[in-house]
């Protein structure tokens, strides 16, 4: 029983890592209809970057913000050079273009500090938390983790529904030609939904780094999880990203706890094929639209 | 290439085989292990290309199926002594049975759905080699012996047999894959990836069509996978990572997405500008991490420009490129170089079935998986110009 709770406990603190990077492919989906397998590659970027200032200042929160600055510039910077010269063109061109930024990040970042692995300070103590006698196999980062991404996709979906910009950013994602000819930017809004994406992937990226360490490709394994976070919950919706990662997060917790952690992605394959089999758009699909 | 006749389609084989046969016997041992391992990703990036360029289904896990392909070709080798082609032949049909169980799974699937789905299966496939050390080796993996035959006498070369054997395998695979493209088979899947609807009104069986996609390009993988085997003598889960995957649809996209000549564009690039990269940054005297990843650098940027500037694909320019010298057929060069590949007006072809075949995989491409775009009408696509 104990060990049920341990493994629920860290199965959500990882849970929510993969929800963050979930959201941030959902909203670039929403926005571009395209998947950012630079995903990953930027969040490791942005961890190097945030390292870095660590190192030079002392203060993990002065890296901790310029970590998410950098996640915003980098993830506008994408967009406005790479991404949207080949926005009209076959949808794979793009997707493609996100697999060269990876490729190009990967080996700027293995130039720069080369293949080692480094460790990732925590913001907080990293020794488990106890009830009374019982470790919970939590510590306090991991709650800081799990309140951190929560408050961000909060702040996000309070944004969404009660700004104006907020208003733009769902009107384009809904119907571009219409936010267009009501004189919404949807090329600005583009834009900013990648900023975003790119805020959210280096809060993934700060946040995870502790546990797995930090080297060129330390977030693909995050990332791909992150992307069947996303599938199952619906490319189309943030609440289904959201607890797409907090079900694949709690189920690969069990399933490394209990059968090994060499199964885990067999799990999750497992668990992705029962979902699409029974939603072929994930479980928060809206009705699907036949075009005839 | 997929328009072409077959007497054309045989000529340019054997012409690639002889210039094959000739490369490997002036170039050295490093360079014969090259040629194959070109060969390798040819003949998974060729079934790949089919897949995705002429189906309109994305497969980012056929890693998974060379992986099927390797390991069922060890396990005979090893334990059964088979000559190579009938290991070829068995490994083949696994990998068939294999994708066609996916196929089934992957036809209700669309877009990034798609996507997702076989790239999670291309990641955790491999794993099972950790979960049964035992049969599979775990992460060590298990060797392949593979020897050259005696009539070669014992002086022959072994990478040159390796290159030899993948190349020949290669180029069966790409001739065999021309003639389906242009065959019923090849016709029902554009139609069904150009408007499944109006593939099923015009008595197609979609699912089918996709299922037999599926099938095929997973026996390509899975030949590929058989090949790998031989040429590298080591089968372990390290070969078969999420790298992989993206390495074969990276190629496909790159050559040119649903052209077989594309597939030996990509091929080439993904196998030659890495190693071509890291001589040249050898030969400047750079740090080590500096030197091991400038290639990496250079092949990301390469991935970008070649996007960027040819949205066709390498095939696309070298099209753009013969129609700008006069070389080939007028329609041929006009199909490259418009970006949305409708005849021209008052030149349309003379039937549908010429359209079809007009059309063929080398323009115009749909949505990364299906061939219905997977949002609703009057989302933001490709049709409504800019954002």
């Amino acid at each position: 029983m104990v060990e049920f709770l341990q493994f629920t406990l860290s199965g959500i603190s990882f849970g929510m890592i993969y929800a963050a990077i979930a959201l941030s492919l959902v909203l670039i989906w929403r926005g571009t209809r395209l998947l950012n397998f630079a995903q990953g590659g930027m969040a490791m970027f942005t961890t190097f970057i945030a390292l870095e200032v660590i190192y030079h200042t002392g203060s993990y929160w002065a890296g901790f913000v310029v970590a998410l600055a950098a996640g915003l510039v980098l993830g506008a910077v994408a967009e406005l050079t790479v991404i949207r010269p080949v926005l009209g063109k076959p949808e794979l061109n793009a997707v493609i273009i996100t697999i060269g930024l990876l490729i190009l990040l990967e080996g700027l970042a293995g130039i720069f500090y080369s293949g080692q692995y480094r460790s990732f300070p925590a913001a907080f103590s990293i020794t488990g938390l106890r009830a009374g006698s019982t470790p919970l196999g939590v510590s306090r980062f991991d709650v800081f983790v799990a309140v951190a991404v929560l408050a961000t996709t909060l702040l996000l979906a309070v944004g969404f529904r009660y700004t104006s910009a907020g208003l733009r950013m769902r009107a384009a994602a809904f119907n571009a030609t219409v936010a267009r000819l009501s004189g919404i930017r949807v090329a600005r809004v583009i834009t900013v939904g990648w900023a975003l994406a790119g805020l959210l992937g280096a809060l993934a990226g700060v946040l995870v780094s502790p546990s797995t360490f930090l080297y060129p490709n330390s977030m693909d394994a995050i990332f791909v999880f992150g992307f069947t976070a996303a599938v199952i919950g619906g490319l189309d919706s943030p609440a289904g990203a959201v607890i797409g990662g907090l079900l694949l997060g709690v189920a690969l917790s069990y399933a490394g706890g209990y059968l090994g952690a060499n199964v885990t992605s067999l799990v999750a394959l497992g668990i992705l094929i029962v979902v699409l089999m029974l939603r072929p758009a994930g479980i928060f699909s809206g009705a699907q639209v036949r075009r005839v | 290439m997929t328009m072409r006749s077959l007497p054309r389609i045989l000529g340019a084989a054997l012409v690639t085989a002889a210039l094959v046969a000739i490369l490997s016997i002036k170039l050295n041992a490093f360079r014969d292990y090259q040629i194959a391992e070109i060969a390798v990703d040819v003949t998974a990036v060729a079934g790949l290309t089919v897949l995705t360029g002429l189906s309109g289904q994305i497969s980012l896990g056929n890693g998974a199926f060379m992986a099927i392909g390797a390991y069922a070709t060890a396990l005979i080798m090893l334990h059964l002594g088979w000559p190579f082609i009938a290991v070829l032949v068995v490994a083949a049909a696994i990998t068939a049975v294999t994708g066609a169980i996916v196929g089934v799974a992957a036809a209700r699937l669309h877009g990034p759905y798609l996507a997702g789905a076989t790239l999670l299966l291309g990641v955790a496939l491999p794993s099972l080699a950790y979960v049964y050390p035992g049969i599979l080796g775990g992460d060590q993996g298990l060797n392949v012996v593979f020897t050259t035959p005696g009539f070669l006498g014992v002086n022959f070369p072994l990478s040159r047999w390796q290159a030899w054997v993948s190349s020949a395998v290669a180029l069966v695979t790409l001739v065999l894959l021309a003639n389906l493209g242009r065959s019923r088979v090849g016709r029902s899947w554009r139609a069904v990836r150009d408007d499944e609807v109006a593939a099923a009104l015009a008595g197609v069986n979609v699912a089918r069509a996709r299922i037999l996609a599926f099938v095929v390009s997973a026996t390509c993988a899975g030949m590929a996978g058989a090949l790998l085997a031989i040429v590298t003598g080591l089968v372990a889960p390290g070969a078969f990572t999420i790298t992989l995957s993206i390495a074969l649809l990276t190629a496909a996209v790159i050559g040119g997405l649903g052209t077989l000549a594309g597939a030996i564009w990509g091929s080439l690039v993904i196998v030659l500008v890495p190693t071509y990269a890291s001589d040249v940054a050898a030969s400047h005297g750079l740090s080590t991490s500096a030197a091991s990843n400038i290639p990496v650098v250079a092949y990301g940027v390469l991935l970008i420009l070649v996007m960027l500037i040819f949205p066709q694909g390498i095939q696309g320019g070298v099209r753009w490129l013969l129609g700008l010298l006069g070389i080939t057929p007028a329609r041929t060069s006009r199909t490259a170089s418009i970006p949305d590949a409708r005849p021209p007006a008052g030149q349309a072809p003379a039937s549908q079935h010429e359209a079809l075949l007009t059309r063929g995989g080398d323009t115009d491409f749909p949505d990364i998986g299906g061939s219905r775009p997977p949002y609703p009408p009057g989302e933001p696509h490709k049709k409504e110009g800019t954002q």
